[in-house]
């Protein structure tokens, strides 16, 4: 590990020895999520939620295993496999699929606060891009698994949904739409496309499994950040991950999954719409087609290019739908700052907040069907939304005058209190407080 | 760099342009696994594409003489809605109306329909902003106010020549290959 007073693994039974010595794998977990991981002791809650969208990962690979196990992959036997013979026959069905169907809303809502987390207190910069990037790969990932997910009920919305989203590449000339027929197996959404969306979207968790352990691997090697931004100095700035984050993390996944059990046990169908409990039909499109919430922001971009120019509206629609999640890509070199923390940049705080709320208008308009201002709304809120990534994050770090920074994580959580300021384990008097100022 | 020292040695398998056997056939070795491995990613990219069984259903034959005029029909070609409307020569005249150079996807009614027959209007159900399905083909649906089809996904509005006047749809509803069998039987994906 990165900081050289990790602790070193030291098997103690003779079965971890004998292991260690053939395959570290011992070493490996306690390394990285045990005493051998030191974590900046200063972390609010809002650096528990990497390990709640692992655990809500976790919860949908296990779920989705066991439902794909029910699931008919065939346009006449989807949609009755599912609400049937799922939803009535199958012993424990139901749960399995409002666990699946809520467990998805779950892990797109902890992913995007994870995500948040990252913008406003700088957790894209150096040393930590690739972290960033990484992570904007499984939210890709995530996006193309919920929903090819979302076809498979192969109700009215999955339908028209699997039409609405390929239609997506007939915007671009002349290969687009043969790359939609080469997408679906058809013409429109049919038998080929329904079989190709299950098999990967039982692949694709977990090549997003597998893009997670990059992540975690990139965040270990300079370590976790904080919510001072400051980088740790030495052993007095840290707690090891167990026994500190393991509880900490723990008592806060179960805050969560009790929500999560509320939602699903007595609001299993808020977040869902009820066309898709109609069987999908080829020929009659519902009157209000939308997304599940979790794309909203994305479906107003999309939406508000009403009039083409150079190029036709559709193809800039979704230029700027790609766009809007390609350029995150690019974040750590348009903001210079090298101040980390939004709590130390008094502008770019502002900044970040009304692209909170922008994000916010976004995800509203994307839901709600169209009219004259919801239109001219979103194309606002559209415009803003590259106006800050594209303009305002460059000019305000170019700009800025940062807050002073503390002098060190210790300095920023004691208030100055040096004598609690001995490492973990080493306290003189057993005062128990700093145990508990992470 | 490492093979210009070693042949700066002047090792005997060098040809006068400093290119050793051994570099050769490296480049030979890869090139031929390299496309080896992209010729065995052709069937890999081709099974993608519509198989045997959805290209048959390509064409369809619809029976055309209960369609009266006003009146039109949706049917399923390649899992795809077509419409069959028989215009009356009041829509008939409105689409002739219409100056070309208003339309954002120039086409008259005459290219859009086959010579002597244009009252029979083909054209696929689908909207060609993001694929669906607008109304109007049905008995009291809502036209729009150009009296063809009105897209209820994005407003997208379509005359009684099923061409986009208003709205984000790019393209004229599309009309299929088509052919009169018979004066009252269309095949719908035949050329003709």
């Amino acid at each position: 590990m990165s900081f050289s007073w990790a602790k070193p693994y030291e098997p103690k039974h003779p079965a971890m020895k004998w292991l260690d010595e053939r395959l570290p794998i011992p070493r490996l977990v306690y390394g990285a999520t045990g005493p051998g991981y030191p974590v900046p002791r200063n972390l609010n809650f809002f650096w528990n939620f990497g390990v709640l969208a692992a655990i809500f990962l976790g919860i949908q690979i296990i779920t989705g295993i066991v439902l794909a196990m029910h699931f008919y992959a065939t346009t006449d036997g989807a949609f009755n496999s599912v609400n049937q013979l799922i939803m009535r026959d199958v012993n424990a069905g139901w749960l399995l699929r409002y666990a699946h169907m809520n467990g998805a809303s779950f892990f797109f809502l902890v992913t995007y606060i994870h995500i948040f987390r990252g913008l406003y207190y700088g957790s894209y910069k150096p040393p930590r891009e690739l972290v960033w990037m990484l992570g904007l790969v499984i939210y890709l990932l995530m996006m193309a698994t919920g929903f090819m997910g979302y076809v498979l009920p192969w109700g009215q919305m999955s339908y028209w949904g699997a039409q609405v989203i390929t239609g997506f590449f007939s915007a671009f000339p002349i290969v687009g739409e043969p790359i939609r027929i080469w997408l679906l197996g058809g013409y429109a959404p049919d038998q080929a496309a329904l079989t190709r969306f299950f098999s990967l979207h039982y692949l694709l968790p977990f090549v997003i499994a597998a893009v997670v352990i990059l992540h975690i691997w990139a965040l270990h090697i300079p370590g976790s950040g904080n919510p001072t931004g400051v980088d740790v100095k030495d052993e007095k700035d840290t707690l090891p991950f167990h026994p500190f984050y393991t509880a900490k993390d723990g008592w806060f996944a179960a805050v969560v999954l009790l929500v999560y059990a509320l939602v699903t046990f007595y609001a299993p169908n808020y977040l869902g719409h009820p066309d898709n409990y109609i069987p999908a039909n080829p020929l009659a499109t519902p009157a209000h087609i939308v997304p599940e919430w979790y794309f909203w922001p994305f479906y107003a971009i999309l939406r508000s290019f009403t009039i083409g120019f150079i190029l036709p509206a559709k193809l800039w629609g979704v230029l700027a739908m790609f766009g809007s999640i390609l350029l995150l890509f690019f974040l750590p070199w348009l903001d210079k700052s090298p101040v980390r923390s939004g709590n130390y940049r008094p502008v770019f705080k502002r900044f970040f907040w009304l692209l909170v709320i922008d994000v916010i208008i976004l995800g509203y308009v994307g839901g709600a069907p169209l009219n004259w201002w919801r239109t001219a709304l979103g194309q606002a809120a559209s415009a803003y939304y590259f106006l800050h990534f594209l303009v305002i994050l460059p000019l305000v770090s170019a700009f800025e005058t940062p807050d002073p920074l503390p002098n060190s994580i210790t300095d920023s959580v004691l208030h100055g209190e040096t004598a609690e300021a001995a490492p973990a384990g080493k306290r003189r008097a057993s005062r128990g407080s700093v145990a508990t100022a992470g | 760099m490492a093979t210009k020292a070693r042949s700066a040695e002047g090792s005997q398998d060098t040809t006068g342009d400093g290119v050793r056997r051994r570099d050769f056939l490296n480049v030979a070795a890869v090139s031929f696994a390299g496309v080896g491995t992209v010729a065995a990613l052709a069937p890999l990219i081709v099974q993608m594409s519509p198989s045997a069984d959805v290209l048959a259903l390509a064409s369809t034959e619809v029976d055309i003489s209960k369609v009266q005029p006003g009146q039109g029909i949706k049917i399923s070609w390649r899992k795809q809605p077509v419409f069959v409307r028989n215009l009356t020569p009041k829509e008939i005249a409105e689409a002739n109306a219409v100056p070309l150079s208003e339309l954002r996807d120039p086409q008259s009614l005459a290219e859009r329909t086959k010579p002597g027959k244009p009252n029979w209007l083909i054209t696929l159900g689908v909207c060609t902003h993001l694929g669906c399905v607008p109304l109007g083909i049905g008995e009291g649906e809502n036209r729009g106010p150009y009296g063809g089809y009105f897209c209820p996904c994005h407003g997208s509005m379509y005359d009684t020549a099923a061409r986009i006047r208003q709205g984000p749809a790019p393209k004229n509803l599309e009309v299929p290959d088509y052919k009169f069998t018979s004066p009252t039987t269309v095949e719908i994906g035949a050329k003709g």
